[in-house]
């Protein structure tokens, strides 16, 4: 089953770190990531602009409505994800816990529906 | 004439849909994980079989002639449905199911891992003990409904979405890792409870559905204690239920009065349950692994040693509530334990360990903190305070019989001070 794992981080502990803690963080994704390669489990993923960049549009009653920001406000945002296909939510789960920003922030498991 | 040719055959798929029904059920959505589908396709199965049996006779093994219709239904159920996902699992179920279809091998036994899969962490606590219910033993939402007190509708609701969840988040029908285990294993333990403490709390037993759950819940004990008979948690559990059960006839007398644990007569305490949990308990404590199911079965044994030796074994409970306490931190406990020190050390020491606990907003409208801080300061002769406690813990009783209890408890008490001789 694919599953996207959403990581959800608090932006400002990220700008806050220091250029040590920032080194480390990478170089731990980076193996979090080849790691997923080498198990064939990864499908994709990207790290994300922080939400400050993020743009709202939404149409209604036929009027495009453009919003700076993200969605929604919240104490942690949306960071980064990966695509991975896992024989089942157990499998998923495990991946979650060894991602880096499971230790800082929080990841959401969600299934893909499957067409 | 047709009515007597007919009984014979609802009672046998009666018979084989009590017994095997949880078993069939984890058996074929194991390999589909659509627990709902599995269901369907075995109700549809026990339809047939009591329109097919009194015609045809029953069969020989008819377990398996069940699981043979209900998986002709369960791959025509995937064949009418359109979309990718189920073409590829049709596909696979084809597969599975046809590579067995003898109908003489043994249908492996799968509740454990269907069980594992209803108290996974992804599914909400509070519908766990409901889903066990229902997908192992068969219940349906309007029973389980009336026994958790919440109507049938929202239960009904909240069981298509929790195995909605198991199908679409693809949560594993398996019995976890080693690593995994002891953790999961502990929401499927209480869940089980759950199940058993709805049922114990009629007292009354005049609720038969929960009466029957409370039977049903040592049932599904046993059940995992013997696919895991290493696991001491699992053992102390039933251990625990079976005491608990022992003194179900012992906890009303004659009036329908409540009967404290302390006040009851040792000889209304069904001694075959005891022992049984006497047995297991043992088994479970040469394991090496303590838990709190254990402590709570070891409290119970140490209560009822009073049958035997005249006087409960204090010392030991006391002991048992302070190991409890480390485990879990709980308020409840911290006030049994509060109980169990004035037993030992006198009732100003049970107050000091309750007073100890006033700081916790929870337990201002708890009952049984209010009733041990009524008896401990009854016995300590402030009469006064003690009044008032009494007063607390009766507005906050919703059980008629034990608000009874409590409301004698406080006339004797002003009984006594209305009449200082008497207190002597």
């Amino acid at each position: 089953m694919k599953y996207l794992l959403l990581i959800y981080r608090s932006e400002a502990a990220i700008s806050a770190a220091t250029t040590e803690q920032t080194g480390q963080m990478m170089a731990a994704y980076g193996a979090y990531t080849e790691a997923m390669k080498k198990a064939g489990v990864m499908l994709g993923g990207e790290r994300l602009q922080p939400t400050a960049t993020a743009t709202t549009v939404r149409v209604a009653k036929g009027k495009t409505e453009v919003l700076n920001g993200p969605y929604a406000e919240t104490k942690e945002q949306l960071g980064g994800f990966y695509m991975i296909d896992a024989p089942d939510l157990d499998a998923a789960l495990s991946w979650a816990a060894r991602c880096p920003g499971a230790s800082h922030g929080t990841i959401e498991v969600r299934p893909i529906w499957a067409m | 004439m047709s009515r007597e040719e007919g009984d014979p055959a609802r009672a046998a798929a009666e018979a084989v849909a009590r017994r095997s029904y949880g078993k069939l059920v984890a058996f074929l959505a194991a390999r589909t994980r659509d627990v709902a589908a599995a269901e369907d396709a075995l109700s549809e199965a026990f339809a047939a079989a009591l329109t097919d049996w009194p015609a045809s006779g029953v069969p020989r093994t008819p377990e398996a002639w069940l699981l043979t219709v209900a998986r002709r239904k369960l791959i025509d159920a995937a064949r009418r449905r359109q979309t990718g996902e189920s073409a590829t699992e049709h596909l696979l179920l084809m597969a599975e199911l046809a590579a067995d279809e003898d109908g003489e091998t043994q249908i492996p036994d799968e509740r454990l891992a269907l069980m594992f899969a209803c108290a996974h962490p992804a599914i909400d606590p509070g519908i766990r003990a409901p889903l066990i219910l229902q997908t192992i033993l068969g219940f349906d939402a309007a029973v389980i409904a009336s026994a958790f007190l919440v109507s049938p509708s929202t239960m009904g609701q909240r069981l298509v979405r929790a195995k909605g969840k198991i199908r679409q988040a693809g949560i594993p029908l398996r019995v976890p890792e080693r690593a995994d285990l002891r953790e999961r294993l502990g929401a499927v333990l209480e869940a089980i409870y759950a199940a058993f403490a709805e049922g114990w709390s009629d007292p009354a037993g005049t609720e038969a559905r929960r009466r029957n759950l409370a039977e049903e819940g040592i049932w599904l004990g046993r059940l995992v204690a013997s696919l895991l008979p290493d696991e001491p948690e699992a053992l102390g559990l039933v251990a625990l239920m079976l005491h608990a059960e022992a003194r179900r006839g012992a906890r009303r007398n004659a009036h329908g009065e409540y009967v404290p644990l302390a006040a009851q007569d040792p000889a209304l305490w069904d001694a075959r349950l005891i022992e049984e949990a006497e047995a297991l308990l043992f088994r479970a404590s040469s394991m090496g692994a303590t838990g709190r199911y254990q402590l709570e079965a070891a409290l119970q044994s140490a209560h009822v040693v009073r049958r035997v030796t005249g006087r409960a074994d204090w010392a030991a409970i006391e002991k048992i509530y302070d190991a409890l306490l480390a485990l879990t931190g709980s308020p409840v406990v911290a006030i049994n334990r509060a109980v169990a020190l004035a037993e030992t050390r006198g009732p100003a020491a049970g107050l000091a360990a309750l007073d100890a606990l006033a700081d916790d907003a929870r337990l201002a409208e708890y009952q049984p903190y209010w009733a041990a801080r009524a008896g401990l300061l009854a016995a300590a002769g402030d009469v006064e305070s003690a009044d008032r406690a009494y007063e607390q813990a009766i507005g906050l009783e919703s059980d008629p019989a034990v608000r009874r209890f409590l409301q004698q408890g406080r006339m004797k008490l002003r009984a006594r001070s209305g009449d200082p001789a008497g207190r002597a």
